[in-house]
């Protein structure tokens, strides 16, 4: 067993224990606490990058640890991690970008009294999302995922005098909770087939061919597979935990909490945990005649589309970047279904650094406005705060797919020439090129509201951030630059890494490929197409003041209005599922009122009787008896005393007669 | 009967005359009388018995009796003297009205 | 059956009713003192010359004195009193004759292996200071803290407690 697959555990268990002792350390201990988390999170990015090295050496190997849990019978529940290349580059992911954003929250907590709590959050959720990660066990994934959610509830509602910030909070938790019942059904589905929930297990294993197979032939109803069935069902809880229409509606809401938070966990590292999953049971979701890959792919098709036209009409900085991530992650979701593990994956590496980019260079701009993020009362901010309008650039020329320098044009090319050669149909390659258009479309928009045009800045005059926020965004747009070269199709080598296959060597006739030009200049137009569109609109007229309607808004209000509610989703939850919710609760309410007390009222009445005999008894009885057996004792007492009356005579008569029975007993002795 | 059956028999008959006297009368006086009569009769008893009976030469059953008369002595002026104390307290030497000690 | 034995008898018996029946205080003492005598005598009888005339010392010349005295301390005897017998004389009278029956009993019904009556052996004083001395010199020193006993104790219940005049005078 190599050395880096034994300590494996380290990686979650470093940042659990800073969480653990910074949260007993008490709220007063920032340095403490920070120290901790950074120095944890740093040595995990070690061991992560331990494992990236073994992972790259030994290429297209698996190592498994597993260990047995607890035994209940017969059975034992058994979890464990994997070293494998699809983890060792999750971990590393999740390691940097984490180590990076926490940095950056020492500047942006700075002023924040509960300092040293925050930190024990962030250790906590970085604990849990590295456990998802690292989890060889469906189990064990499932624990941690609950954890990643417990700690984003924390973390979203870091701020919970707000109320809307508590309220967040609770909308997040419940809402992921609803997909979580699913993928808790799904995996209760799974163990009681495969009696496993490890996923590698010599042979044993979940997701190991001689398991899959049975569950892939037979049929569960509804036309699908049983292999099918179980990872709709686990599909439904990564649909809650990365935004997928409908279980998105409690993303753009997250946005309450601190941008550190935002850059985390709705950026880089929670919501991505469900493509992960879906990449990790990719055995078993990809068996057969692919029914919930096709599902898989719709859905994620549709949100990247819904989720990039309601992202046209918000005005918040952060709101924007919200619908991003979810038309992003559906994005991601397309690329497994139709792609593959490689191409889904590698949009996520690369959409976590230039998303934690632009969150951390936004949460940089509203530090610098004095925690203003209305984008109308911004403007002209590039002269202004110079480090955080260059790296934010290049964040939003990532994010739109810039043309060969930027990583996620390579990231999202792949996704979508996998889309175009999907066999099944068009119509997520056709949604997935529109979304493309209205992303890069948005993006100038908000550049262009926020950097450009006259200062719209009401109260005092904006300034850069401290070096410790801008040295993260520095590094997160290098990143956000190189890694785009990684999965060229030039060069396979991501793929071929995570897929473990052999290496390939660098195949420079692709380039001059007909499909591979074709794709290549059909991005291209794409981006051109919405970058130039949003010059045309709002580069040329920049927004004078704060209050003026936006361009779209004047031209076309009912639509705008529409987009600018997000589509009304969440109004249609409260009036129906909110409603009937409310219904159950004043039902159990009335229940209990009127049913249940009565019974309690009852036993109660049982109670009290029973205790009223018993008194009677120890009263009557046990308190007579004793009385009056003392009272006998005292009477004959009483009664004998009166012997002694004063009068010696008496007692010599007594005397004396004592004296002549005792002659007689002794005489009738004597005779005898 | 012999003649120590005699003595034995009068001295009983000494005794029984003291326990009457003492049980009897009301006077306290009295009482005490018949305390000494009852140990007189006992002893004439002894007497008998150092007489007649083995050993004379001993002398037991006489210096007993001598002993015997020395206590009685002693005895008696010790009862006097409470009647005495008992007479300047409360009046009386009738037994009968003396029953403070009652239970 | 002798004579010596028969007079002090009579003496006895005599005395020993009269003491019980009469009713002067002083009569039932003399009578008493003349049951004293008798014993005196049946000791004489018996040998015992030495405890005769203690019986005659100490009994009649103390003992009988020191009640005479109390009586008349007492205030008795001066009028005969009306009731001379306690309200229940008659179970004390039963109880009486019952331990007499008893005892006359016990003593017909008993076998003596007696020593024929010997010649009255004049035992000397000699002797019974002898054996004061040795074998019984212990009670002998007894009876003699009893009697020192007795006399601080006689003096202390009869002595009259002084009137307390006034508290200086203490």
């Amino acid at each position: 067993m190599p050395f880096i697959v034994s300590y494996l555990w380290l990686i979650p268990a470093l940042p659990l224990a800073a969480a653990v002792v910074s949260t007993l350390a008490g709220g007063r201990q920032r340095a403490l606490s920070a120290g901790l988390a950074i120095g944890t999170m740093f040595f995990s990015l070690l061991l992560s990058l331990c494992a990236l090295t073994h992972a790259l050496t030994f290429a297209a190997q698996r190592w498994v640890v597993n260990v047995e849990w607890f035994r209940f019978g017969q059975t034992a529940v058994q979890i464990g991690w994997v070293l494998d290349p699809l983890s060792a580059i999750m971990l590393t992911m999740v390691t940097f970008v984490g180590l990076l954003i926490f940095i950056y929250s020492i500047g942006y907590m700075a002023r924040d009294e509960r300092f040293a709590r925050f930190f024990s959050y962030l250790s906590l959720f970085a604990a849990a999302m590295l456990g998802v990660v690292l989890a060889n066990s469906l189990l064990l994934l499932f624990v941690c995922w609950e954890l990643v959610g417990l700690a984003s509830y924390l973390l979203i509602g870091f701020w919970f005098q707000k109320p809307a910030a508590s309220a967040a909070a609770k909308k997040a938790f419940l809402t992921t909770r609803i997909g979580d019942v699913f993928f808790f059904l799904g995996m209760m589905w799974l163990f009681a087939r495969t009696g496993t929930l490890l996923f590698v297990d010599a042979g044993k294993g979940c997701l190991e061919a001689a398991q899959l197979a049975p569950l892939g032939i037979e049929t569960a109803g509804l036309g699908l597979t049983v292999a099918a069935a179980i990872s709709l069902l686990i599909f439904c809880g990564a649909a809650g935990k990365s935004g997928q229409f409908p279980l998105h509606v409690w993303l753009p809401d997250a946005m309450e909490g601190p941008t550190p938070v935002s850059a985390l966990i709705h950026a880089a590292t929670m919501v991505a945990a469900g493509v992960y999953l879906i990449a990790r049971i990719y055995p078993l979701v990809s068996l057969g005649t692919h029914s919930s890959l096709t599902v898989i792919a719709w859905v994620g098709a549709f949100t990247a589309f819904f989720a990039a036209t309601i992202a046209i009409a918000q005005n918040d900085i952060k709101r924007i970047l919200a619908y991003s991530t979810v038309s992003q992650l559906g994005f991601m979701m397309l690329g497994l279904a139709v792609g593959g593990v490689a191409v889904g994956i590698f949009h996520l590496i690369t959409h976590a650094f230039f998303k934690a980019l632009l969150f951390l260079g936004a949460g940089s701009v509203i530090h610098g406005c004095h925690e203003e993020q209305d984008i109308r009362k911004m403007g002209g901010l590039r002269k202004q705060m110079p480090v955080t309008f260059a790296t934010y650039s290049i964040g939003m020329l990532a994010l739109s797919g810039f043309p060969l320098v930027f990583s996620g044009f390579w990231s999202k090319d792949a996704i979508l020439e996998s889309a175009h050669t999907w066999p099944i149909s068009q119509g997520p390659f056709l949604l997935a090129s529109a979304a493309a258009v209205l992303t890069a479309f948005y993006m100038t928009r908000q550049m262009y509201y926020v950097f450009f045009g006259k200062s719209r800045v009401e109260h005092r005059h904006p300034h850069e951030s401290p070096t410790v926020m801008t040295v993260p965004l520095v590094i997160l747009a290098l990143f956000a630059v190189v890694l785009g070269f990684a999965g060229t199709p030039v060069w396979t080598g991501f793929q071929s890494f995570i897929e473990m296959q052999s290496a390939p060597a660098a195949d420079l006739a692709k380039l001059i490929e007909p499909a591979f030009l074709g794709t290549l200049l059909l991005s291209t137009i794409i981006v051109t197409v919405g970058l130039g569109l949003g010059w045309l609109l709002y580069g040329r007229n920049a927004l004078q003041a704060a209050t003026e309607p936006d361009v779209l808004e004047a031209a076309a209000p009912g639509i705008f209005r529409v987009l600018a509610g997000k589509y009304f989703l969440d109004e249609l939850y409260d009036a129906t599922v909110i409603r009937l919710h409310r219904l159950f609760a004043k039902l159990c309410a009335w229940l209990d009122d009127h049913f249940w007390s009565n019974l309690v009222a009852m036993v109660k009445w049982d109670v009290l009787t029973f205790a009223w005999f018993s008194r009677s008894f120890d009263v009557a009885v046990v308190n007579g008896g004793f009385d009056s057996s003392c009272d006998a004792v005292q009477a004959g007492g009483e009664s004998t005393s009166h012997l002694q009356s004063g009068q010696e005579q008496r007692y010599l008569k007594w005397i004396g007669l004592a004296l002549f029975l005792f002659l007689v007993w002794l005489f009738w002795g004597a005779r005898g | 009967m012999t003649s120590l059956a005699l003595y034995l028999l009068l001295a009983a008959m000494i005794f029984a005359a003291g326990l009457a006297l003492a049980v009897t009368r009301r006077n306290a006086i009295l009482v005490l009388a018949g305390v000494e009569l009852m140990l007189n009769a006992a002893n004439l008893n002894f007497l008998a018995f150092w007489r007649f009976g083995p050993h004379p030469e001993a002398l037991t059953g006489f210096l007993f009796v001598m002993f015997s008369i020395a206590i009685a002595a002693a005895e008696a002026a010790i009862g006097l003297a409470l009647i005495l104390a008992v007479f300047r307290q409360s009046r009386t030497i009738n037994i009968d009205q003396i029953e403070q000690l009652k239970g | 059956m002798t004579l010596s034995f028969l007079i002090p008898a009579i003496i006895l018996l005599i005395g020993a009713a009269a003491a019980n029946v009469l009713r002067n205080l002083v009569h039932c003492v003399l009578a008493l003192t003349l049951t004293f005598a008798g014993f005196a005598l049946l000791y004489l009888g018996l040998g015992a010359e030495f405890l005769g005339l203690v019986q005659l010392l100490v009994y009649v010349g103390a003992i009988a004195i020191l009640i005479v005295f109390t009586v008349l301390l007492t205030g008795g005897g001066v009028q005969g009193e009306r009731h001379v017998l306690s309200p229940r004389w008659f179970q004390g009278f039963v109880l009486s004759v019952l331990v007499f029956l008893l005892l006359g009993y016990g003593i017909t019904k008993s076998s003596f292996t007696t020593h024929a009556a010997t010649s009255v052996d004049s035992y000397p004083v000699s002797l019974i200071g002898d054996r004061l001395m040795t074998n019984y010199s212990l009670p002998l020193e007894i009876l003699g803290v009893l009697l020192t006993a007795a006399t601080i104790g006689g003096v202390v219940l009869a002595i009259r407690e002084p009137r307390q005049q006034t508290k200086e005078s203490e």
